[in-house]
């Protein structure tokens, strides 16, 4: 404190400063910039956190890479862009994985939204049990899951691949569905129904015109939110995939030989995808 | 389903086939009753509201004439249809929520649509009723709004023409003004009385606040644990309440425990303390000789005890006087609030309108208290109200009072 008030007594006093006084003062004036803005100080520091993993990914994607690996950077290149299936098996791996998402994020949004009307909007025996078993997926350990999982098709015999992937990404995709879907029902004020109701719509009209508009954007951000769980999942899948291959275990396969940089082209393109479909979705709440 | 009127300023006719009745109406949730063998009987373009504490079963009792609430027993009729069972959707009544309960996904012109387009109104006819509608609650051209966009109070009367629009034989009305502040409130009280002038169909409203119940209502039911205490007129239920629970809960009541003593023509003497208090014979009730005197605050006159004499007292004979000490005096700007002790346990509150203020009149100067019988009222104590110590006090008979549009079946 003391230190600082000289500081500033030194500054009104031009003529009296000297050099050595001149660095000191600007230190300390960065010191307080720095301390004013520490929470746009922190913040930048922890978006770049996040995101410089994403942007060696993206540079890489366009790095002019010789030999089997690329780790260096060697020049700028649009070669793996212009032929992304280059390396071998990376389209039917990707093509794979995005069906299995999304018969996944169907099949679970489908459920996981009735579960979640069953849970809210209905008094039935066993329903606190259910409440507290649909946490039980999201809770357990994915290895302890992929393992019991497996240990389950290995008894009954089933033949691991496709199916028994989905079957898994089904399973552990309904309970997030659950959970936020019921978020949103829980937050809608029950009055609208019973005015829509009393305005002469009969359950299903109710249910058509005022209860799932308002819940949809629930379920979205609950079928997007599935789709991205089973999009990238590894351990349940590496557990029951049998011979099939999606995209992630195609990278970790990559990983032991060398990652070809088409799977950085991947990694860029959905990532791209994503924010777009952010964008977009933001701009059109927007201009509502 | 609903009548399609040609305008809405008269949407139909009250017609006697309109008539609501509800018969022995009960509902119990688990063990609480909240609705205890209602009848009440609501005449075709009347005005009604029920009035009470929270938890008094208002809100219940109009639930089931919505048909929100199954009642436990009971049944609820219109006109001669007995529509108990029949869903909220099969009923030609609709509701005015407690906090609007608006659509938020759908803008202002679906809002009050919403009800025409289940019923099949389409095309010309349902834009010409919609914006006919949001003309008369003064929101016109706000149709393309979103709910968010607009104030608490423009929100209540979109909730407002979404019901009325579809020409229900009734709008029952729940708590629609108490998210408003209290300038709002009294605006909207004054347009909710000129709509229903308007369009002439039964209103149903209700409120737990008894000035916005008196300025709107031309029946009011003041309803206490389930069951209507009183029914009557604005006025009938202020100047001659029936119950402890209305005096007290309509306005202030001054009320002083007494015994019938004797009669003089048509007026009754009860004793008070060691005084004599005329009350007008058909103001006492039938029934034990214990009954509680009332008088309203602003009907008593003060004045200091040793004053001069006015030579006024000619007016005085006859009246009502007592004595007493001035306990507190507060000055509330319209008028000025007296609190005074009479010689017994007993305390008496009187509004004075500030026209001519005696100077003496501060705490501790002896006063004398003068009103006339014609504004004294009797009445049996209540034993849920408070509890007194002459427990022989007998039941309070339920006093039914026909209002003028409206009467009570009690013994259902």
């Amino acid at each position: 404190m003391a230190a600082s008030t000289t500081a500033r007594r030194t500054g009104a006093a031009p003529a009296a400063t000297t050099a050595p006084g001149d660095a000191g003062r600007s230190l300390r004036r960065l010191w307080r910039a720095v301390t004013h803005n520490l929470v746009l100080f922190w913040s930048a520091l922890t978006l770049l956190y996040l995101f410089l993993p994403v942007f060696v990914v993206v540079a890489f994607s366009f790095n002019d890479n010789r030999g089997r690996f690329n780790f260096t950077w060697q020049g700028f290149s649009l070669k793996s862009w212009l032929d992304p299936c280059g390396a071998p098996g990376i389209c039917p791996a990707m093509v794979r994985s995005v069906q299995i998402a999304a018969l996944a994020t169907i099949a679970a949004t489908a459920l996981g939204t009735l579960i979640a009307f069953a849970l809210v909007r209905h008094r039935f025996t066993g329903r606190t049990p259910t409440n507290f078993l649909i946490f039980l997926p999201m809770a357990t350990p994915e290895v302890v899951m992929g393992s019991s999982l497996l240990a389950l098709f290995l008894n009954l015999g089933v033949q691991r691949g496709f199916g028994t992937i989905l079957i898994g990404h089904i399973l552990f995709n309904v309970s997030f569905v659950v959970v936020t879907v019921k978020a949103r029902l829980q937050s809608m004020d029950a009055r609208l129904e019973e005015a829509a109701m009393d305005l002469y719509a009969n359950e299903w009209a109710t249910f058509r015109r005022v209860t799932l508009p308002l819940v949809t954007p629930g379920i979205i951000a609950a079928a997007l939110l599935a789709f991205a769980l089973s999009f990238d999942d590894f351990i349940i899948t590496n557990f029951n995939s049998g011979n099939t291959i999606t995209f992630p275990m195609f990278v970790w396969g990559a990983a032991q030989r060398g990652i070809p940089p088409q799977v950085n082209v991947m990694g860029t393109a959905v990532f791209v995808i994503a924010v777009a479909g952010m964008v977009i979705a933001r701009l059109v709440r927007g201009r509502r | 389903m609903n009548v399609a009127g040609d305008g809405i300023r008269v949407i139909d006719e009250p017609s006697p086939g309109d008539r609501l009745h509800l018969v022995d109406l009960t509902k119990r949730f688990g063990d609480v009753v909240a609705v205890d063998h209602l009848d009440l009987v609501v005449e075709p373009g009347s005005f009604v509201a029920f009035l009470g504490p929270s938890g008094c079963g208002k809100t219940t009792t109009l639930r089931m004439i919505g048909g929100l609430e199954q009642p436990t027993s009971g049944r609820v009729w219109l006109g001669d249809t007995d529509i108990t069972d029949l869903k909220p959707y099969r009923r030609p009544v609709n509701t005015v929520f407690q906090n609007y309960a608006l659509f938020p996904h759908l803008d202002i012109d679906a809002n009050v649509a919403f009800g025409l387009r289940r019923t099949g109104v389409k095309g010309a006819e349902l834009r010409r009723r919609v914006d006919e509608m949001l003309e008369l609650v003064q929101l016109p051209g706000y149709g393309r709004r979103r709910v968010p966009e607009l104030s608490g109070g423009q929100q209540q009367r979109v909730a407002l023409a979404r019901a009325l629009v579809n020409h229900p034989k009734m709008l029952l009305l729940d708590e629609p003004l108490g998210a408003l502040d209290l300038k709002l409130r009294r605006q909207m009280q004054i347009e909710l009385k000129r709509i229903q002038t308007d369009v002439r169909i039964t209103f149903v409203h209700v409120t737990h606040d008894q000035e916005e119940a008196m300025t709107m209502a031309d029946t009011i039911a003041v309803m206490n644990s389930g069951r209507i205490e009183q029914l009557g007129g604005p006025v009938e239920l202020y100047e001659r309440p029936a119950t402890e629970f209305v005096a007290n809960f309509l306005g202030q009541s001054n009320l002083l425990k007494g015994t019938v003593t004797g009669t003089d023509g048509d007026r009754r003497t009860v004793s008070v303390g060691d005084r004599r208090i005329v009350v007008p014979a058909d103001r006492v009730p039938a029934g034990g000789d214990g009954v509680l005197v009332g008088v309203r605050p602003e009907k008593i006159t003060i004045e200091h005890a040793g004053g001069p004499d006015r030579g006024d007292g000619g007016a005085v004979a006859g009246g009502n006087v007592l004595e007493g000490t001035l306990v507190d005096v507060s000055f509330t700007g319209v008028s000025t609030q007296y609190l005074v002790a009479l010689p017994w346990n007993a305390e008496v509150m009187v509004f004075a309108q500030n026209l001519q203020v005696d100077e003496r009149l501060q705490p501790g100067a002896p006063v004398r208290l003068l009103w006339a019988p014609e504004h004294t009222f009797a009445l049996c104590p209540g034993t849920a109200a408070a509890p007194r110590d002459d427990a022989a006090a007998p039941d309070p008979p339920v006093a039914v009072t026909p209002g003028r549009i409206a009467d009570v079946v009690r013994d259902g």
